[in-house]
């Protein structure tokens, strides 16, 4: 760790200890056409320095919308935060209005997403949309920024950086841009990285890379990194810990071996089994059967219930919170009725 | 760049050709015939068939084509039967005109357009939008010739503080400046608010606020710059409506410009003045959306660098 | 005060997205009362005044709105040049108005949806061709095409209808063309292909009934247009003929007497604003509602 710590952490403590950023309890809601949709519900989760914490779930489950929420880019007007807090170094972000958040974003918290085409400015040269927290944030001229820049764009290894500083990011294949994309997050040495599906857009090779790359970062610099994925085994290499999101809600959380060696939840156990693995290999996929439900409509208890295999009366009517089920480890929790019973702890 | 400027060249020629057809088949294959049109129907075989001759109408249609056509291409569009004058010649005392009046209610558009588009944008679906909008929409409902009358009605005979009618100093133009502008502000204010709205949703806005970038500087730099491309074209393709709009405007205030040479001309039936007053402004709408075209390829780098 | 201020900020965004919708059913519904009511007025009011345009009476001539007239009857909206009742002479340019609208629309809307599912169903030549001629046709400003051709045809109502039919049908054509163009491989048409549906069941049958959405938006927009075009060439005397009562050659005729009898041009004109307020509301509420990629919010 390179620059000075802000708020009240303490650097010696910070790889292990007091988390840097917490979520406690975020719940936000859309207003669609169609009624209130209440996309998170509930979430808590933290994320200390020089750690990797993996968010995992299908398409509408709510990760994307927790990295929004943190970092003040819900859509508006239709998205708000409706209650929880997101601390960040002593502060309340979801108290902060939006102009106050953004000064946290890029030198505290910054954010890469997942396509990284459209998420580059289609209009500017790539050293100047990277230079631009140089000279926006940090009031440097145009020369020292570009120099910065080219330095980053080297680091994250674009090859022939000295020309290509000059194109256009429709200029770039997908794993460059991403790698731009990196480096213009990185510019400011933020303390946490949220990476928003960061390589689901791209060619599998390319995939690997930019994961090792995000990891090398890491190593370097001790930030922390809430790394968003449908993907379990893209995040499985790379993140010590994991929450696996349904409906919005967190549905289990615990070190990430863990989860794959003792998955405590129905639905992650689903989503293990419908992975391709070594040592499934020549046998059959078991898909989760059924689709996400409607944010507008959730089933009442628990929303897995109309998917889940072992559903019972009670998981119809009580929503189950998240515990530690017994025979399981600490730090290790789902939110299910029926752990103990129907997943062995083998 | 180099392919993509020939073959926007080669379509505004072709674009060009295909209105100098339309145009030519549009006078000459009516069923009427521009000599009756002209002398009137009680007028003698003998001065009827002399202008038969003198416009060429005894000739075959295919070689009066051919004359139409390379009369154009040189430049020559023809005699005024009326003013006893080449119709070029007339054209080229009136078009610096609009072209002064067109440019003006561009400016003032454009000037009253962007901020108004902006701040409906930043506060979509708030008040300040919906008073936009409806404005623009009631805006938009004004027909010029009408809102015309009216302005002349207020500003110059009940007020007298403007001059009612012809070109006699900048006071002249403050009236048609403003009926021409009126519902060009109105189509612009709309499409560079939802332009702007759809570029804020866009992934690289968000990209900019993930960087801690003031909001100012998200909209200015980052959206308007992705918005305008859009609304370039726009502008090209509305100076179309512009210039047809200019022909009302002109009539109204009596207004030395192509517009009303053109309505005097088709009331004189003055057939070869008409015919070139039409190719020359649809010629200036093809010349201005090929600018466009280019300026756009200047604004988009995708455009730009494509091969 | 650290929950309280995020919560009040979503109950206002969520009522103002609350209202966005609610607005749109009464967007639809005032215009449709609106121009309902000038339908009645302009088949009612000129039987009822027994209105006829080329009637003169010297006398009654120039009366001011409101003026009573020798008969003992008043004159609502004053009298013309030639002494007929303007509010009549209003009606019955309205009457002219409606007809051009509605005959403009059903011929080039026909005859551009056709050839704009022809294009996008066949493609090749005939799209390639019917696309330049569109091209051309959109080099012209549609008013000037309209001018020029009806210079060339002459006055009166069904040369009108012809020639805003031939300045309007591109726009019909290019919605139906790009509405096919994008219906064309969703499953459902692929599945009516797959059973062996022919080319006419697939234009008419499959892919016309997804046309109509857009193309009924557009018809509404360009309802207005139609309205105000036809006005513009009454106005310039390339309109409608003479001793027909048209809401531009009336607004033409008061420019004579702006001094001494405002209200000839300028009643008339605000018929007319109504009428195209109330088309452009409507049209704007159908796009909000059927189009969703321009819904905001």
């Amino acid at each position: 760790m390179t620059t000075t710590q802000t708020g009240p952490l303490n650097p010696s403590t910070s790889m292990s200890g007091a988390p840097l950023l917490s979520v406690q309890d975020l719940t936000v809601e859309f207003s669609t056409a169609a009624g209130v949709a209440r996309a998170l519900d509930g979430v808590s989760f933290e994320v200390s320095a020089g750690e990797t914490l993996a968010i995992l779930g299908e398409s509408g489950s709510g990760k994307s919308t927790t990295a929004q929420a943190i970092m003040a880019l819900l859509p508006k007007p239709a998205g708000a935060i409706t209650g929880g807090k997101i601390l960040y170094a002593g502060r309340d972000l979801a108290a902060e209005p939006a102009s106050k958040v953004r000064e946290v974003c890029g030198t505290e918290i910054a954010m890469i997403f997942q396509d990284p085409l459209s998420s580059l400015n289609p209009v500017f040269r790539v050293g100047a949309q990277v230079a631009e927290p140089f000279r926006r944030r940090r009031g440097m001229g145009r020369r020292d920024a570009w120099a910065r820049a080219l330095d980053l764009l080297k680091r994250v290894g674009i090859p022939d950086a000295e020309t290509r500083i000059n194109d256009y990011p429709h200029q770039f294949s997908g794993g460059q841009r991403q790698r731009i994309m990196i480096a213009m997050a990185l510019a400011l040495d933020p303390k946490v990285l949220i990476a928003d599906e960061p390589t689901t857009a791209l060619d599998v090779t390319v995939q690997k890379q930019v994961m090792n790359l995000l990891a090398d970062l890491q190593a370097e610099t001790g930030m922390a990194m809430v790394l968003i994925s449908h993907d379990l085994g893209v995040v499985a290499e790379v993140a010590k810990r994991a929450a696996i999101m349904y409906a919005g809600r967190i549905v289990e959380t615990g070190p990430i071996r863990d989860m794959y060696d003792h998955p405590a939840h129905p639905y992650t156990s689903g989503l293990l089994d419908s992975i391709p693995s070594q040592s499934s290999v020549g046998g059959r996929l078991k898909p989760i059967v059924g689709s996400p439900p409607n944010l507008l409509n959730l089933p009442s208890g628990c929303a897995f219930n109309p998917r889940c295999p072992f559903a019972i009366d009670r998981c119809r009517e009580l929503a189950p919170t998240l515990r530690t089920p017994e025979g399981w480890s600490e730090g290790h929790q789902a939110a299910c009725h029926l752990s103990e019973e129907m997943l062995a702890h083998v | 760049m180099v392919g993509y400027l020939v073959r926007r060249l080669f379509l505004a020629v072709f674009v060009l050709w295909g209105v100098a057809t339309v145009v030519f088949l549009i006078v000459r294959v009516v069923p009427a015939d521009p000599a009756l049109l002209i002398a009137g129907s009680d007028a003698p075989a003998e001065q009827l068939a002399q202008i038969r001759q003198d416009l060429g109408l005894d000739q075959s249609l295919l070689v009066q084509y051919g004359r139409f056509l390379g009369g154009a291409v040189t430049g020559d569009l023809g005699q005024s039967y009326s003013m006893k004058q080449p119709a070029v010649s007339l054209i080229g005392q009136v078009l610096p005109n609009t072209a002064l009046l067109a440019v003006l209610a561009c400016a003032v558009a454009l000037l009253l357009a962007f901020p108004l588009g902006l701040i409906a944008a930043l506060r979509a679906n708030r008040a300040v939008d919906r008073v936009v909008t409806t404005g623009s929409l009631f805006t938009q409902a004004l027909p010029n010739f009408w809102i015309g009358v009216v302005l002349l009605l207020v500003f110059s005979r009940t007020l007298k503080w403007l001059p009612s009618v012809g070109l006699d100093g900048p006071k002249s133009l403050i009236l048609p400046t403003i009926v021409l502008a009126l519902p060009f502000v109105s189509v612009l204010t709309r499409m560079i608010r939802n332009g702007l709205l759809e570029v804020m949703g866009e992934s690289y806005i968000q990209t900019a606020r993930a960087k801690g970038l003031p909001e100012r500087i998200v909209i200015f730099r980052h959206a308007v710059r992705n918005a305008a491309i859009p609304v370039i074209t726009i502008v090209g393709l509305q100076f179309g409506t512009l210039l047809g709009g200019a022909v009302v405007t002109e009539s109204v205030f009596s207004f030395p410009g192509i517009g009303r040479l053109l309505v005097t001309s088709i009331q004189l039936r003055d057939y070869n003045v008409v015919q070139a007053c039409v190719l020359v402004i649809a010629a200036v709408f093809v010349i201005i959306n090929l600018v466009v075209d280019l300026m756009y390829g200047f604004l988009d780098p995708r455009v730009r660098l494509a091969k | 005060m650290t929950a309280a201020a995020p919560v009040l900020a979503v109950n206002a965004t969520m009522r103002r997205a609350r209202r966005a919708r609610r607005g749109v059913k009464t967007r639809i519904i005032a215009p449709l009362v609106v121009i309902g009511l000038i339908i009645v007025g302009a088949i009612a009011v000129p039987i009822a005044f027994a209105f006829d345009p080329l009637q003169a009476d010297l006398l009654a001539r120039l009366a001011p709105p409101g003026a009573v007239m020798s008969d003992g009857s008043t004159a609502l909206l004053g009298t013309d040049q030639i002494g007929s009742d303007l509010f009549a002479q209003i009606m019955a340019g309205a009457r002219v108005s409606l007809l051009v609208g509605v005959a403009t629309l059903a011929i080039s809307g026909l005859v551009g949806v056709a050839l704009g599912l022809l294009a996008g169903h066949f493609g090749g030549w005939i799209d390639a061709t019917l696309m330049r001629v569109a091209d051309i046709q959109l080099a012209f400003p549609s008013i000037l095409l309209a001018i020029l051709i009806a210079s060339v045809l002459g006055q009166g109502v069904g040369n009108i209808i012809i020639v805003l039919s031939i300045s309007n049908w591109v726009v019909f054509a290019r919605v139906a063309r790009s509405q096919v163009l994008s219906l064309k491989n969703r499953e459902y048409v692929e599945a009516a292909r797959t059973l062996g549906a022919g080319n006419w069941h697939l234009m008419f049958r499959t892919l016309l009934p997804g046309c109509m959405a857009p193309v009924i938006v557009v018809a509404t927009t360009q309802f207005a247009q139609v309205i105000l075009t036809e006005a513009s060439l009454s106005f310039l005397g390339v309109g409608v003929p003479l001793g027909t009562p048209s809401l531009g050659s009336t607004i033409f005729n008061g420019t004579q007497y702006l001094s001494t009898a405002w209200w000839i041009s300028t009643l008339p004109g605000v018929v007319l604003v109504i009428l195209m307020l109330a088309f452009g509301i409507l049209g704007d509420a159908l796009r909000d509602k059927y189009d969703p990629t321009l819904r905001s919010a």
